[in-house]
């Protein structure tokens, strides 16, 4: 227990260390004028002026387009897989409905992957497809935070930074540098990186064992610091090639929040209100800290129905103990509780041990977390979804005592709340929306793997991860299917761009607003009492909306089990 | 400079200014971060870490026998014995189909049964009562989490002290041994948690079982002498 909580404390300590440095290297990045050398050549490839701004509409259409450019590039690469270099095996390319869904998946930050990597994909298409799509998705959604805080941190003027500028600086200076040094920790731990394919070992009892590798390290650095969460393998960070130590396993944990905490700080450094970045940082970390302790409690008391049957799960000198089907032994409860928080709560959705396997408290926690979508929250979105949720809590508290929203100075008026609402009623549309479409299409029901309110829980899982751009899977679910590959691909871009673009058009709008003089009559946000208020708004309004849903699957799920109800 | 505003607004129909960098990032990016960053990766991982770069491979009389880092299928008495494993390969009779194949590292995978699946408790009751059975245990005993369960990558290469403890008895007499130089072994071999904090202790089971094998041709030789 001990040694637990002290490797949770070790985290949290680490982390917000991590998140001023990062803080201070973020807001640098989104504000300096001078170009490096590099960046210079690489505008003028691109043939753009970086010393011109964009509105808020120019930048999202630079955005969009550019993503579309780079999804169209992944999909083909996928899909001429077979004519492509590094390819011993042979392998087949994808079919249509697979390459969309993959290229999707990739290019909004998701990494939901509906096949394995072993037999599906090349050391080439693993490199130059996914790695490609990994990185500058990542770049995207940080650049898009970048612009949404420096249009709330400008007044009386219509523009929000240059996409192409930060979409290069980003990668310059931020994801390339991080990535391969931690990628060369990650081999010194015993990741491999390499461009064989792999060999084929004789086991000490005779048998022929073949082993697959490729360059692991350099796609599983980006994986983390980018929040994508794209396994390499099919069973991703459980996969002891992709995560061999507790160290990589806490490494992996430190580089998902890493970017997403950080942001919380850039934004108090640069709107000069370094407490109301602090009031944010602590609201997630106190989601955060709430949905580890209860993921932690599920999964180390263990699965009542394994008691049953003779089997020990009582944790102690000699074993991890907890409910172990799905889990690795180097990580045991402590550091597979960790991962699994944060997983959903950064929205990176690469998986330590299977989701489908938890108990049905735990398996709640990485569901609920994707349904709020702002514990940390992903690279940029995260804050900017968390800022949708405390203008909400500004308008509601505002409409409370009878005064006009104010949030950073800036009147909180129609324009803002109709977008607002819009980004926050796009995420449990699509969620809800699809989920209820799949349980009601024929042969759907066909894919699942566990029968029961698990079975629901399998669908509702998908839909969430598939609409809050996480990627983690109840993997039991085989969504290799036209339907699930189609549907779920139409989810993530409506997850991604339904938030993002409407969260943009209100930095846009309140970038043009004159700054009202604080009053003794102001509602400060920068207090701890708005970041309860804050935690509350975000746990009604995301909890009333998805709790009918939840009811039917994990929480029914936990009655039944408890009863001894087998399906 | 458009900072009023003006210039841009006209700008905003022109979608032909977002064209060419819109197609051109796509290249240059995928090259830049889908080939030159790999590759350099590469080139220095090879050059400051080849054993770990190319998968800690294991190698007796000079043959690969598998890797540090994976688990591999044990089921002669004389070995400890790794966690079950879920992973499954092709059939070759349909290839449609799947069949199981314990440790398999070409296709990792997991059961991903729910906890209330009638599936996965028939399982683990029935891989308890073989654990019972084959290391004469009573048949009341508890038996280890991690001995019954199947880990994420089904190629999970650690056991837990309690279960490897359990399982000295069993080597103990499969090899004539005394059971308490089997379970100094496991001492000597246990993985302790990273930087005295990180992660469980545990047993690598490879590692383990090549100590076993190194251990009894040292008992042997002398004796041959």
């Amino acid at each position: 227990m001990f040694d637990n909580v002290a490797q949770f404390a070790i985290v949290v300590v680490v982390m917000t260390l991590l998140a001023i440095a990062m803080g201070k290297w973020l807001a640098r990045v989104f504000t300096r004028t001078h170009h490096g050398l590099p960046e210079r050549w690489t505008y003028r490839l691109l043939g753009i002026d970086p010393d011109a701004t964009m509105s808020w509409k120019r930048y999202s259409m630079a955005l969009l387009l550019g993503n579309a450019a780079m999804m169209l590039l992944g999909y083909l690469l996928l899909r001429l897989q077979g004519m492509l270099p590094l390819n011993p095996a042979g392998l087949a390319p994808q079919s249509p409905d697979l390459a969309f869904n993959t290229a999707a998946s990739f290019i909004t930050n998701t990494n939901w992957q509906a096949y394995a990597g072993e037999t599906s994909l090349s050391n080439f298409s693993q490199m130059a497809a996914i790695t490609f799509l990994m990185m500058v998705s990542a770049a995207t959604g940080l650049a898009a935070g970048g612009a949404f805080i420096r249009g709330l941190s400008r007044r009386s003027t219509a523009e929000i930074g240059n996409f192409w500028v930060d979409l290069t600086r980003i990668i310059y200076r931020v994801l390339l540098p991080l990535c391969f040094s931690l990628a060369l920790i990650y081999v010194w731990q015993g990741v491999p990186q390499t461009l064989s394919a792999g060999i084929t070992a004789t086991t000490l009892e005779g048998a022929k064992q073949h082993i697959l590798m490729g360059p692991v390290a350099s796609l599983e650095s980006i994986k983390h610091i980018g929040t994508n969460g794209g396994g390499f393998f099919g069973m991703n960070s459980a996969h002891p090639y992709e995560n061999p130590t507790p160290l990589t396993n806490t490494l992996d944990i430190l580089g998902m929040l890493l970017i997403a905490s950080a942001l919380t700080y850039t934004f108090g450094s640069m709107l000069i209100r370094r407490r109301q970045g602090w009031a944010f940082f602590a609201a997630c970390l106190v989601m955060l800290l709430g949905f580890l302790a209860v993921v932690y409690s599920a999964e180390q008391n263990g699965n009542p129905l394994f008691a049953g049957v003779g089997v020990d799960q009582q944790p102690g000198p000699l074993q991890p103990g907890g409910n172990m089907e799905g889990k690795e032994m180097r990580f045991g409860i402590a550091q597979t509780s960790l991962f699994i928080a944060t997983t959903t709560g950064a929205t990176t959705g690469s998986v330590d041990a299977m989701h489908d396997s938890l108990t049905p408290l735990g398996g709640l926690v990485p569901l609920a977390e994707m349904m709020l979508n702002c514990v940390f929250g992903g690279k940029g979105i995260g804050l900017i979804n968390l800022i949708t949720y405390a203008i909400l809590a500004v308008f509601l508290v505002g409409m409370m005592i009878g005064r006009t929203p104010e949030f950073l100075g800036k009147k909180i008026e129609a324009t803002e709340m109709k977008l607002v609402m819009l980004a926050v009623l796009a995420h449990p549309l699509s969620i809800l929306g699809f989920t209820a479409l799949a349980t009601a299409w024929p042969g759907t029901i066909d894919s699942l793997a566990n029968l029961g309110p698990h079975g629901f829980s399998e669908v509702l899982y998908a839909y969430t991860s598939g609409t809050a751009n996480n990627g983690s899977a109840f993997a039991g679910l085989n969504a290799n299917t036209p339907f699930y590959n189609t549907t779920l691909g139409l989810a993530m871009l409506t997850g991604r761009y339904f938030t993002l673009l409407p969260m943009l058009a209100v930095a846009g709008s309140l970038a043009m607003k004159k700054n009202v003089p604080e009053s003794p009559g102001t509602l400060r946000t920068d207090t701890p009492l708005f970041t309860g208020l804050l935690v509350f708004v975000v746990l009604v309004v995301g909890g009333l909306t998805f709790l009918p849903a939840l009811a039917l699957g994990p929480i029914a799920e936990q009655f039944l089990m408890s009863s001894g109800h087998l399906f | 400079m458009n900072k009023t505003g003006v210039t841009d607004r006209r700008c905003e129909p022109l979608l032909r200014d977002l064209l060419r960098p819109a197609l051109t990032s796509a290249v240059f990016f995928m090259i830049l971060t889908g080939l030159a960053y790999p590759l350099l990766t590469t080139g220095v991982a090879q050059l400051l870490f080849p054993h770990q770069a190319n998968g800690s491979l294991l190698e007796r009389d000079g043959h690969v026998i598998g890797s540090a880092l994976l688990g591999q299928n044990f089921i002669r008495q004389q070995y400890f014995h790794p966690r079950p494993s879920a992973t499954v390969t092709s059939d070759p009779a349909d290839p449609d189909k799947t069949i199981a194949l314990p440790y398999n590292a070409a296709l990792s995978g997991a059961s991903n049964l729910g906890p209330s699946s009638r599936k996965l408790i028939t399982q683990v009751a029935e891989r308890a009562r073989a654990y019972r059975r084959e290391n004469g245990l009573s048949a009341n005993a508890p038996v280890p989490v991690d001995a019954v369960t199947a880990s994420g990558s089904g190629i999970d290469p650690d056991i837990s002290l309690a279960n490897a403890r359990l399982q000295a008895g069993r080597i103990a007499r499969a090899r004539k041994l005394p059971e308490k130089q089997v379970l100094m072994l496991i001492t000597q071999q246990v993985t302790p948690r990273q930087f005295d904090v990180l992660g469980d202790p545990r047993v690598n089971v490879l590692k383990l079982n090549l100590a076993l094998d190194a251990n009894m041709n040292a008992i042997r030789r002398p004796a041959a002498q």
